[in-house]
């Protein structure tokens, strides 16, 4: 490793969880132990992203095992998206299917279009941007939708009685979902360079790029962000109609969190 | 039928005439209100057939046949927005006079065609939930109980606006717990009891 953070450096910089752990410890909050798993856990996940990352960017290897990592990462996400929003019925596959709609999307432009010349060094973190903002955006946008419905069902209910598609019924609370899941991404795109410096741009600065290219490839991040969440929500939340209601039109019964 | 684990209606075998007012009476929990859901295809039964003018409900289109046999619901819900904006969410692009008419129908002040729906009193806001069904050009009404929230006046209204719509020739289904209420609007009265509706007609000739 030879940026500008010497092992030495990493080793002191553990200083820092130890000072989070105290705190916990002092306020007596029980959380010294989760801390330090969690800080454990990521530095061994990053060490080996780290190790798998030199494997698979080395000069002369085939894009094809960065796009086998790209693969993977969708499925984990899903996973993952699943998992955080047990609630929201067949998350899974359709977590996959908005992910790859999104990378679809973005990889597309970025790639297609030669913003990025497309190599492993491009292609993983790029993809790992887009399927790390889309997995908050989706868990978000569905658990949304499906409270909705669920706290909304007399009047989802009462526009189907008028002949409404299920489709019709649930357009405002489809709207309703994206909205709140769209709108922390475009809050925090407002914020972005007055109130904190993001993290892209923050490791350029740090390992020495000049802050204005810094500052290109930051943008270009933000607006694949932005095009990844919109594009991972509607395709979930459109998805979700079809699995939250029946092909002849009834919604199906939700059960409440407390129910399971 | 079964609901939450409960069965809710079972062997249930009717015929109800398409005309005039049918009332389905009976105690909390007979399973009144599911009876309807089945009529407008919101519920499916788990076993058995259900007609409707002779067409099995499988072989109707849903959209279709919720707009022939439209539904009022017990707690009357209105949608955001004004009245106007809950009846074009029934018919999308209906004019204003169509909307005056429909509001007329169930003696609405069609001055109230801009307020909020949601600021109605409960006696109009279930009128205009008529309404909005109304709008969709129904031949039957599945009515759910729909004065059990309503103070006298407004129920004896709501009755009335009822019984006008009958005689203008709309099938209504009324699913009441109300005997007294029962008298004043039926032509025939099924009593539903333990998921069953047994013997079914007792006809008191009708409200005049």
């Amino acid at each position: 490793m030879s940026g500008p953070v010497s092992w030495a450096g990493l080793a002191l910089s553990l200083l820092l969880v130890a000072a989070a752990a105290g705190i916990s410890w002092w306020q007596r909050l029980g959380l010294e132990r989760q801390i330090i798993t969690a800080a454990a856990r990521a530095l061994a996940q990053l060490l080996l992203v780290g190790l798998a990352l030199t494997l698979i960017v080395a000069p002369g290897r085939s894009i094809w095992w960065s796009w086998l990592w790209v693969a993977l990462m969708l499925a984990y996400a899903s996973d993952v998206a699943r998992r955080r929003a047990p609630d929201v019925p067949h998350l899974l596959p359709l977590a996959l299917a908005s992910f790859t709609a999104a990378a679809t999307v973005t990889l597309g432009v970025l790639f297609g279009l030669g913003v990025f010349p497309l190599n492993g060094r491009t292609l993983v973190p790029i993809a790992g941007m887009m399927v790390g903002n889309s997995m908050t955006a989706t868990v978000l946008a569905g658990r949304r939708l499906t409270e909705e419905l669920r706290d909304k069902r007399d009047e989802a209910e009462a526009r189907l009685a008028l002949g409404q598609s299920s489709r019709q019924a649930a357009t405002p609370y489809v709207r309703a979902a994206l909205r709140a899941a769209l709108t922390p991404q475009i809050e925090s795109t407002k914020a972005t360079g007055l109130v904190f410096l993001p993290g892209a741009m923050t490791g350029l600065i740090l390992a020495g790029t000049a802050p204005v290219q810094a500052v290109l490839v930051q943008a270009v991040v933000m607006f694949l962000v932005l095009a990844a969440t919109a594009t991972t929500t509607v395709v979930i939340a459109l998805g979700l109609i079809r699995r939250l209601f029946t092909a002849d039109h009834r919604l199906r019964h939700l059960p409440a969190p407390a129910d399971r | 039928m079964m609901r939450g684990g409960r069965r809710v209606l079972d062997g249930l075998d009717a015929r109800i005439p398409a005309a005039g007012i049918t009332v389905i009476a009976g105690p909390s929990g007979a399973g009144k209100t599911t009876l309807l859901r089945l009529c407008n295809r919101l519920d499916i039964p788990d076993a058995g057939v259900i007609r409707y003018r002779g067409q099995r409900l499988d072989d109707l289109d849903p959209l279709v046949l919720r707009r022939r046999a439209g539904m009022v619901f017990q707690r009357p819900v209105p949608f955001p927005g004004s009245v106007a904006a809950n009846l074009a969410e029934a018919l999308p692009g209906i004019t204003t006079g169509a909307m005056t008419a429909a509001l007329d129908r169930v003696a609405l002040d069609p001055g109230l065609l801009g307020q909020e729906a949601r600021t109605l009193s409960g006696g109009e806001l279930q009128r205009m939930c008529l309404a909005r069904t109304l709008v969709t050009g129904p031949e039957t009404l599945l009515l759910d109980e729909p004065t059990s929230a309503l103070d006298a006046q407004p129920k004896l209204i709501f009755e009335q606006t009822a019984k006008d719509l009958a005689a203008g020739g709309i099938t209504i289904i009324w699913v009441t717990h109300d005997d007294a209420q029962a008298d004043r609007v039926a032509h025939r009265v099924y009593q539903l009891r333990d998921g069953r509706l047994p013997e079914a007609v007792a006809d008191p000739g009708g409200p005049g």
